[in-house]
């Protein structure tokens, strides 16, 4: 059993070679507009963006990944969901872009979730092919297997809190609209009985006074 | 206990290099970016940034001169603000959330141009609830083995598990509250609409009943 303080030293210096980390981010977009966002990547460092549309319109959106050559790695228009796996062939910084410019007048709000390899302070140890000189007990392997599992699980449970999100942002925009729009007809009908009577009123009282004299 | 300081000089040197990689997106002095996190309450929130100037001359960003400062506001899903403080140019900014929902970040820069000016680069990281735990500083604090460390990120993950799930039932509540309050509201309407249409039908033809009879035409 390894003391404690050479571990700490052995994951620092696992952890310098490779550049590691997790972010979700949840972010509107708004009509006719562009949202960029940009990563310094080394080589054969695996990424994944996963994304997701909760609110708004038909609930799509164009995105475009670009590499640091300006080569284009993903190119999909109107998607609603979609996650993409990909290895870095290139150092530098590659982009990602979202676009609602063909919406006039909707705002997206978006979901974007961007792992680089995994995350530093999250991850215990690096995942992949291990050093035989540690030898893997059966405790730990399980441990990494329930580990996994876990992940999966926490990103299963985040997928569907954002479609749940979905349903209740247009089931309190339905609650809006028919409070909204019944108030208005109601209104309406008010409006339209009191300026029938009016207009009709109106029709009476002029002619028929200048229809008698004229008779005369 | 040379040793120690040593490690301890690694470790902090180890952060240093890793916090200045990360995803970076762009926006002008004026420009007010705001992120929404939807988390369940007792939820702890760390976000890291680092704000970066354009330089005309040298044509790259440039780690930005003091003054440039970065304001970070943060609201609870009832619109109240959460926190609001004003940062350098690179920061760390922390909240627990008391309430369940959505809450709102906001970064903008303190510049006192009125519109446009220069163009920053922020590079952003936002960690929340069992991602938001370093487990290097955990491990260094409690001295647990590897293997212990690894069972306490396990207890973390189904404190997670169990404190969305918990939300869940929250957000089900508050579903089902909407589409009841929907249901009311077609059906009040409705009825109201109904009566109102009588009523105005019923008020036109005696008023109207009532001007002719008195223009002598009845």
């Amino acid at each position: 059993m390894l003391p404690w303080e050479f571990n700490i030293l052995l994951v620092s210096v696992i952890l310098l070679l490779k550049k590691i980390y997790a972010n979700e981010l949840t972010f509107e977009l708004p009509d006719n507009a562009k949202e960029c966002f940009h990563d310094n990547l080394k080589i054969g460092s695996h990424f994944t963006l996963e994304f997701q549309v909760i609110t708004g319109g038909n609930y799509d959106v164009d995105l475009e990944l670009k590499s640091p050559t300006g080569k284009i790695l993903y190119r999909e228009t109107k998607r609603q969901y979609d996650q993409i796996e990909k290895t870095a062939e290139e150092a530098g910084v590659y982009q990602f872009c979202f676009s609602n410019e063909f919406s006039t007048f909707t705002h997206k709000t978006i979901y974007i979730d961007w792992k680089v390899d995994g995350d530093p302070e999250h991850e215990i140890t690096q995942p992949g092919p291990r050093v035989a000189e540690s030898a893997l007990t059966m405790i730990e392997r399980n441990v990494e297997r329930i580990h996994e599992n876990l992940e999966k699980s926490i990103d299963y449970q985040t997928h569907h809190r954002l479609r749940e999100a979905t349903g209740r942002a247009r089931a309190e925009d339905l609650n809006q609209r028919v409070q909204d729009w019944s108030l208005g007809q109601f209104m309406l009908i008010i409006f339209v009985a009191i300026g029938t009577v009016l207009l009709l009123r109106s029709f009476f009282s002029d002619r028929k006074t200048s229809n008698m004299t004229w008779n005369r | 206990m040379g040793n120690q300081s040593f490690l301890s000089v690694v470790f902090i040197l180890v952060q240093l290099i890793l916090t200045t990689h990360s995803l970076y997106f762009h926006i002008r002095e004026t420009e007010r970016k705001c992120f929404i996190e939807e988390i369940p309450d007792q939820t702890l929130v760390i976000g890291k940034y680092k704000v970066e100037l354009f330089d005309a001359n040298s044509n790259t960003y440039l780690p930005s001169t003091p003054g440039i400062g970065m304001h970070v506001e943060v609201k609870d899903p009832d619109e109240k603000v959460v926190l609001s403080k004003l940062y350098t140019s690179e920061g760390r900014f922390t909240f627990t959330s008391h309430i369940p929902g959505e809450h709102v970040i906001c970064l903008y820069s303190n510049s006192t141009a009125w519109f446009g000016g220069q163009q920053l680069r922020v590079h952003l990281d936002i960690d929340i609830g069992e991602h938001a735990i370093d487990y290097q500083q955990v491990s260094a604090k409690e001295k647990l083995t590897e293997l212990q460390l690894r069972v306490r990120q396990l207890l973390d993950q189904v404190e997670q598990i169990s404190k969305e799930q918990n939300y869940q039932r929250y957000r089900e509540e508050r579903f089902r509250a909407t589409s009841e309050s929907t249901n009311q509201r077609v059906l009040w309407w409705s009825i109201a609409q109904l009566l109102i249409l009588v009523i105005a039908g019923f008020w036109q033809m005696r008023h109207l009943k009532g001007f002719f009879e008195a223009k002598k035409l009845v």
